[in-house]
């Protein structure tokens, strides 16, 4: 056996929202990536504009990586509150940044949870240490963490002489932390100042102040060195990467396809999405760009997206949580009507407005049943950045070809990941657009009975006579028919329909497989915690990982061929019930042995999965294992 | 199709399941006319309706017929119309369909200028589900399916149909057939949002309201001039006032006509434009998004470019 991979480094910055740490680890990650290394990074935040805490973990491997990890290696922080949140986190022999600043006592922390003060102040309380960062900084010191003190306010005093004053500077103490950590690493100074000039991109003024402060804060870190802290020298530059998130990949995966109206009404975390499109609908381009709108409700959004797509355009909307449950009446009336309608759904924690932020994958068996009656529909989720692009890509060719409308799931980890990935190749995709009757002259109807279900499909405008469609129950041409024998053969029709796109679809779209085939260990999973379970490989290899793209229709039969009698079947999931092993105990005739699961709505690492993986392999595995960390 | 019959290029074949006596088909004589006339291609005109009798308009049109959701018809249609701007879109639906159950729509349309007709059948009850109060029956009537008298206000559509920014309101009644069918000529002609509201009898469930009980109240005013072509602020009130005055108008005196036409206030189109300056010559609808191989035709590099490490 080889010997195990090394760890990803891990990287924490944490800070107040609005005060610039989403771009600050932008910041860290370019420079890293810039230096040939690879990138995931997960974001966590609150339902909040400005100044409750936001963190973001950024793990770097020269491997593909695909999750993040729960105990940084490095922390830097500009303020008390996250050193209270993340102090106890740090792995030991790490390295915590912090303000150079006297202590707080936790009780002044007016955003952190009643919950954590409490559970920090025992840990203190058992050390015989004050309930303050102090108390914390001396914990993680006896854990072996290095914390240094840095001098934020005499180094921004410096920089302001140069550059018009305290206030002016006074943003650039974030680059001043991320560049100690930067010089700390011994990461390239190029690869840094290069990662400043690409975040502040169009504002040379500020390019060149957080340029020097990236300088000042390099140096000081290059000096301040703990032995023993790892390296993330100049490594082999590697072209032809993209980094970007999820929500990024999907927009750019819909432009792609030839998005003609994107449609939505604001909610978290789905919106970003919708922003990223609204911003660059105006791009060169060869063939037009797609409006984007946004609408009253999610009603709306839906039922406008259908009617573009009546007409022959391609057409989406992009929704979150109770977006989902308002899209349920329009979901049904594209199933019935055959509507080829795209719907991008970002899963957050629910029920009701539930964590709007977090990260969950409980609307499973909500998106395939969503809506009432029976229709045909396909369900698709990605795993990662590169899965989200081909997935947008796809779900309009699948949605045309098919005729019904396709439910595209992410997770919010996804969402708001950063991932470094190969550049997307979109002149490789050959669009399909299924049976269309565009140059079909007279009477074409709409639902036409064929031997796959699929009829062909006529536009308005056209050279083919008027069609009808209607969500009442109809025959061939459109027409209300309550004739029971026609309702039978339409509800048949439609029924084939996903019997024909099962049988299209290629199996490589509807599982992905990881690892050693051979392994008896078996994970399965979907989504976005497919990650953790990839990244557990390089340290399990008698793992084996299995990862359903298409949920609905469920590749039951492709599935159980590829899993051996006497496999030991683990399902991965951040949900409470277990909504994959209950479709694997539905539509197949295997169980799951081991129900793996987290709910607190914070996305599953390839840390806290190794040791439950591997009770499980050794025969000390419950039934179902909850997977917790009080300090995330 | 004869040359004969000018309804013919939109009379479907199909018979009507309303009831005798019906408000909705005068409506559909005068929406067929107006169609003819407007020298429109059946292919080129799409026609939604929402839930409810008047829904099933586009059942009995021989255009492109769309039934959609109960208070969705706004939405299915405006989505069509930014897809496709060539295609001659009409929205029909009835009273509780518009101001009950699809009251966030019918609002928030009024903010887009887009140019769709919306023909909003007004008779004051909900046929289909026997005999409830529409959101347009006076506080304390009783019509023949209630157990009790209204005990809610009534929403005057036109009124706030104004105030959501609709840019041509009219009221027809259903069996004036010759002027409702020009009527609806001029609000397809209009080239912004244009409202519509058709008194209709529902001889089943409020036989007060018969055809006598109209043609008795029932009145155009001579002395209205809906045309606004200035930016003038004093005109743009005055203008309103007169509206909300012939809108309040329901019970003795009930004014039909057109009540406002907005020249000024500019397209949705304009709107667009400043977003996607390639709408409406490069619809969603007619663009294609791929080459004779298949491959995308939108270019995505520059963009790939922005996220290159």
């Amino acid at each position: 056996m080889n010997a195990p991979a090394p760890l990803p480094f891990a990287w924490r910055i944490g800070g107040p929202q609005g005060s610039g740490v989403l771009r600050m680890a932008l910041l860290f990650a370019r420079a890293c990536a810039r230096g040939g290394r690879e990138i995931y990074s997960r974001r966590e935040y609150h339902s909040n504009i400005v100044g409750r805490h936001s963190y973001f973990d950024v793990s770097v491997a020269g491997r593909p990586l695909f999750s993040h990890r729960e105990t940084p290696d490095l922390l830097v922080s500009f303020e008390a509150e996250t050193v209270a949140r993340h102090a106890l986190a740090v792995a030991s022999g790490g390295v915590l940044l912090h303000a150079d600043e006297p202590g707080v006592p936790l009780s002044a922390l007016r955003f952190l949870d009643p919950r954590l003060r409490e559970h920090l102040s025992a840990e203190l309380a058992a050390g015989d240490l004050p309930p303050s960062t102090d108390g914390l900084l001396e914990l993680a010191r006896r854990r072996g963490v290095h914390c240094l003190a840095l001098p934020y306010g005499d180094w921004l005093a410096r920089l302001a002489a140069g550059h018009g004053g305290r206030k002016a500077v006074a943003k650039t103490v974030n680059t001043l932390g991320v560049a100690v950590s930067a010089g700390l690493l011994d990461l390239p100074l190029e690869d840094l100042l290069w990662a400043v000039a690409q975040t502040f991109a169009g504002k040379p003024a500020v390019i060149e102040m957080n340029q020097d402060a990236a300088r000042l804060g390099w140096e000081a870190g290059r000096a301040d060195r703990p032995a023993g802290t790892a390296k993330l020298s100049a490594a082999k530059r590697k072209e032809g990467r993209l980094l970007l998130g999820g929500h990024e990949a999907v927009a750019l995966g819909k432009l792609a396809a030839g998005l003609g109206l994107q449609t939505y009404y604001p909610i978290s975390p789905a919106s970003d999405e919708s922003a990223f499109l609204e911003a660059h609908t105006r791009l060169p381009r060869s063939e037009g760009g797609p409006l984007v709108l946004q609408v009253e409700d999610e009603l709306a959004a839906v039922n406008m997206a259908a009617g573009g797509a009546l007409t022959g355009a391609r057409c989406a909307t992009a929704t979150s949580g109770p977006g989902l449950s308002l899209m349920t009446e329009g979901l049904g009336w594209a199933g019935m009507n055959e509507v080829p309608l795209v719907i991008t759904h970002y899963q957050r924690g629910g029920p009701s407005t539930g964590l709007p932020t977090r990260t969950d994958q409980g609307d499973l068996l909500f998106a395939i049943h969503a809506g009432h009656g029976e229709f045909p529909r396909l369900v698709l989720a990605s795993g990662d950045v590169n899965d989200a692009f081909d997935d947008a890509l796809r779900a309009f060719d699948h949605a045309e070809r098919f005729q019904l409308p396709v439910l595209h799931l992410l997770d919010r980890a996804l969402t708001g990941c950063l991932q470094t990935v190969p550049r997307f190749r979109p002149a490789r995709h050959r669009i399909e657009r299924g049976r269309l009757a565009t140059d079909a002259v007279g009477a074409v109807p709409r639902f036409a009975f064929t031997a796959d279900g699929i009829s062909p499909r006529p536009l308005p405008g056209g050279p083919g006579a008027p069609f009808w469609t209607t969500g009442v129950e109809h025959g061939e041409d459109g027409r209300v028919s309550e004739d029971p024998v026609i309702r039978e053969k339409m509800m048949e029709k439609r029924a084939r329909k996903l019997e024909t796109a099962a049988r299209a679809i290629p199996v490589a779209d509807k599982l992905a497989e990881f690892g050693d085939p051979q392994a008896r260990l078996v994970a399965l999973t979907w989504g976005s915690t497919t990650g953790a379970l990839r990244e557990a490989l390089h340290f399990l290899p008698e793992l084996r990982v299995i990862q359903i793209r298409l949920l609905w229709p469920f590749p039951a039969a492709e599935l159980e061929a590829r899993l051996p009698d006497d496999a030991l079947l683990v399902v991965v999931e951040n949900n409470y019930s277990g909504q994959l092993a209950e479709l694997l105990a539905a539509r197949t005739s295997r169980r799951a042995a081991h129900w793996v699961l987290k709910y607190s709505d914070r996305p599953i690492s390839a840390e806290a999965l190794l040791p439950v993986l591997e009770a499980i392999r050794d025969g000390r595995g419950e039934p179902r294992m909850v997977l917790r960390n009080p300090l995330e | 199709m004869t040359q004969t019959d000018p309804h013919a290029n939109f009379a479907a074949p199909e018979t009507p399941d309303w009831c005798r006596g019906c408000g909705d088909f005068g409506i559909l004589r005068a929406l067929e006319k107006a169609l003819s006339g407007l020298g429109l291609r059946p292919q080129e005109v799409v026609v939604f309706g929402g839930i409810g009798c008047s829904g099933k308009t586009p059942y009995y049109l021989a255009a492109n017929g769309i039934h959609t959701l109960h208070g969705r018809v706004l939405p299915f249609a405006t989505g069509a119309k930014l897809a496709n701007p060539a295609l001659t879109v009409i929205a029909a639906g009835g009273d509780g369909d518009g101001l009950s159950i699809g009251a966030g729509h019918f609002v928030n349309a009024g903010r887009r200028n887009l140019d769709l007709t919306y023909l909003f059948y007004n008779n004051e009850v909900y046929g289909l589900t026997k005999g409830q109060a529409a959101p347009t029956l006076p506080e304390g009537a009783q019509t023949r399916g209630m157990a009790a008298p209204n005990p809610q206000r009534a929403l005057d559509p036109i009124a706030l149909a104004l105030d959501a920014g609709y840019t041509w309101i009219g009221r027809g009644y259903a069996y004036a057939v010759g002027e409702l069918s020009e009527l609806i000529s001029r609000a397809i002609r209009h080239p912004g949002l244009a409202f519509l509201e058709i008194l209709q009898p529902c001889p089943h469930y409020h036989p007060d309201h018969d055809k006598a009980w109209f043609t008795q109240r029932l009145y155009t005013p001579v002395d209205h001039d809906p045309l606004l072509t200035t930016n003038d602020p004093a005109r743009r009130e005055a203008l309103h006032a007169a509206v909300q005055r012939l809108a309040g108008q329901r019970d003795e005196r009930i004014p039909v006509g057109v009540f406002l036409e907005d020249r000024v206030t500019p397209p949705f189109t304009t709107a667009l434009r400043r977003q996607q300056p390639a709408w409406p010559e490069k619809a969603p609808a007619t663009t294609p998004v791929a080459n004779g191989e298949g491959q995308p035709l939108a270019r995505i590099d520059a963009l790939l470019d922005r996220f290159a490490v």
